[in-house]
């Protein structure tokens, strides 16, 4: 079963200064952290794919528009200090594997050492129908 | 080429587990062995075609193989020692392959001790599933990582640790004991029905590939059927794989969505496989004991041989899911006899037994879509569009999400709602 991890990032669920606040060794430690954890997980056979996204202030909402050219433009986003930092689609045996491996990335550490404790949103991926018994 | 003139496909998927097993056999490494096969295959696959089939395929993959696996261990660290070890494992007379004429003894048995090995109880199903398929099945690594749709480092990291926890775990290369037989075989033939499930599941888009992980799941089941006839559950798991396959054209609509048993049309059945599947089970069932894939195999047949969905015998199937409740302890068979008891009795009977449901099954979607499907029966639009509805939420399926879907907009569109 394949599940996709978003690490949701919110002004009000993280209580850690912004990224260039960190010092340097805590950012490496960070990066360091997810390194390790994402090849742990290739090793396991369990990744996928994993990224993560620029800052909100890059994004773009596109729409089409009947008759002209798509209408592009900053925003606005559904709710706009709440954003996804970055995901991971893991392929695991159970539900239960994939809550383990989110909050293993929950943990990535912060400043000071501290676990970021970031909230990992754990969402089956759509897939086959299961077969009839 | 004609259907009955095997390709070198068939050739190598046949003869991989037989090379496998004799190398295993013979050097006492596994991982080693299996690595080498896969690179002998390889090689193979690449020259067969264009320079024809050698006179003695299996001795040809036994020597490239055998060589493969000497250059691997002479890369190794312990490079002096291992060598003594292979070679010195090896009597002089075996250094070549054999001739032309050698036979093949041992190799039915070498086929079956592989399935026991990469089905055995460290691994997890995912694993299992990836390394019979590709020591017994002779699939690439690449071919089985684009069937589950993973990349193909990720798939290779799967199977190589899954041979090093074999390794570690200490097993033999060997049949399993008498003790220890019935437990392997119900886990052979476990892993092979998730095979079949993850090749029948999926038939859209990307997925052309998994038609062929249940046809390979069907050629192996088939291939354990011939080494164990007697055995009435492996004969009941191939009747049962068979009389699925037959509805597999009926299955889906021309844009991929999920057609109903009850809706297929059963001109597009494939009446060859459902006949060798009746044949199969009806041999089986009064062989003894019954188990569960027995069961399911005669319920399928039950539905297979109905010439009309309404001409379908629920009392039968209504017995039969009786037998399976007293012998599986899978939750989902309450579904199935809801459905079959509210075809015998009305919906309201069906309704009742799902009044109160196992821990299992609250909130499970399959509980929502028979429910929503057994309120349409009675009569109750109202709930059965809630209950499609809260089913297409809950679904981890697409295919069966929009068809779900649909379900409670047709409905609803008819009601008003």
């Amino acid at each position: 079963m394949k599940y996709m991890l978003l690490m949701q990032f919110s002004e009000k669920n993280v209580d850690f200064p912004k990224l260039d606040e960190w010092k340097p060794e805590e950012i490496q430690a960070h990066i360091q952290f997810m390194k390790e954890t994402n090849a742990g997980l290739t090793d396991a056979g369990e990744l996928v794919d994993a990224q993560g996204l620029a800052m909100p202030e890059t994004a773009r909402i596109v729409r089409s528009h009947s008759g002209g050219a798509p209408v592009v433009t900053e925003g606005p986003f559904p709710e706009s200090k709440e954003w996804v930092a970055g995901w991971w689609i893991v392929d695991c045996d159970t539900e239960q594997r994939a809550i383990e491996i989110a909050a293993a990335v929950s943990a990535a550490p912060g400043p000071g050492g501290r676990p970021l404790n970031m909230p990992i949103e754990v969402r089956q991926i759509m897939a086959i129908p299961p077969t009839e018994l | 080429m004609t259907a009955f003139e095997p390709t070198v496909d068939d050739l190598l998927r046949t003869l991989a587990p037989q090379v496998v097993g004799v190398l295993t056999r013979r050097y006492g490494d596994f991982t080693a062995a299996e690595d080498a096969v896969q690179e002998a295959l390889l090689d193979a696959a690449r020259q067969w075609p264009a320079e024809g089939v050698p006179r003695n395929p299996r001795g040809w993959l036994i020597q490239v193989a055998t060589r493969r696996m000497t250059e691997q261990v002479r890369s190794e660290q312990a490079r002096r020692r291992r060598e003594e070890l292979v070679a010195g494992q090896v009597p002089a007379d075996r250094r070549s392959a054999p001739g032309a004429d050698a036979g093949t003894e041992g190799a039915h048995d070498d086929t079956l001790a592989l399935l026991f090995l990469c089905c055995h109880p460290v691994l997890s199903p995912a694993s299992k599933i990836a390394l019979t398929l590709r020591s017994v099945g002779g699939l690439t690594t690449g071919e089985i990582a684009a069937a589950f749709l993973v990349p193909e480092a990720t798939m290779g990291q799967r199977i190589s640790r899954a041979k090093h926890r074999i390794k570690d775990s200490g097993v033999p290369f060997r049949m399993p004991d008498g003790a220890e037989w019935p437990a392997r075989l119900d886990a052979v033939l476990h892993v092979l029905y998730l095979i079949f499930n993850e090749g029948y599941a999926s038939s859209t888009g990307a997925a052309l590939r998994r038609v062929e992980l249940s046809r390979e799941a069907i050629r192996l089941t088939r291939a354990v059927h011939t080494l164990l006839p007697d055995s009435a559950e492996v004969a009941g798991l191939l009747a049962l794989m068979l009389l699925t396959e037959a509805r597999g054209p009926a299955r889906t609509g021309p844009d991929g969505e999920l057609v109903p048993l009850a809706e297929q049309d059963r001109g597009r059945w494939d009446t060859a496989a459902i006949a060798e599947g009746v044949s199969l089970i009806t041999a089986a069932l009064p062989r003894g004991p019954v188990g569960p894939y027995q069961v399911q195999a005669a319920i399928a047949a039950v539905h297979d041989e109905a010439p009309t969905a309404a001409e379908t015998d629920w009392p039968q199937i209504l017995a039969l899911y009786g037998v399976l409740a007293r012998i599986s302890d899978n939750p989902l068979i309450i579904l199935n006899r809801a459905v079959a008891i509210a075809m015998v009795d009305g919906p309201a009977t069906g309704l009742a037994l799902l009044a109160d449901p196992p821990p299992a099954l609250t909130g499970h979607h399959r509980l929502y879509a028979v429910r929503a499907h057994l309120h349409e029966l009675a009569g109750d639009q109202e709930a059965a569009v809630a209950d499609y509805r809260t089913a297409a939420r809950r679904t981890a399926s697409l295919l069966e999400r929009h068809h779900l879907s649909l379900c409670a907009a047709r409905l609803a569109a008819q009601t008003g709602k």
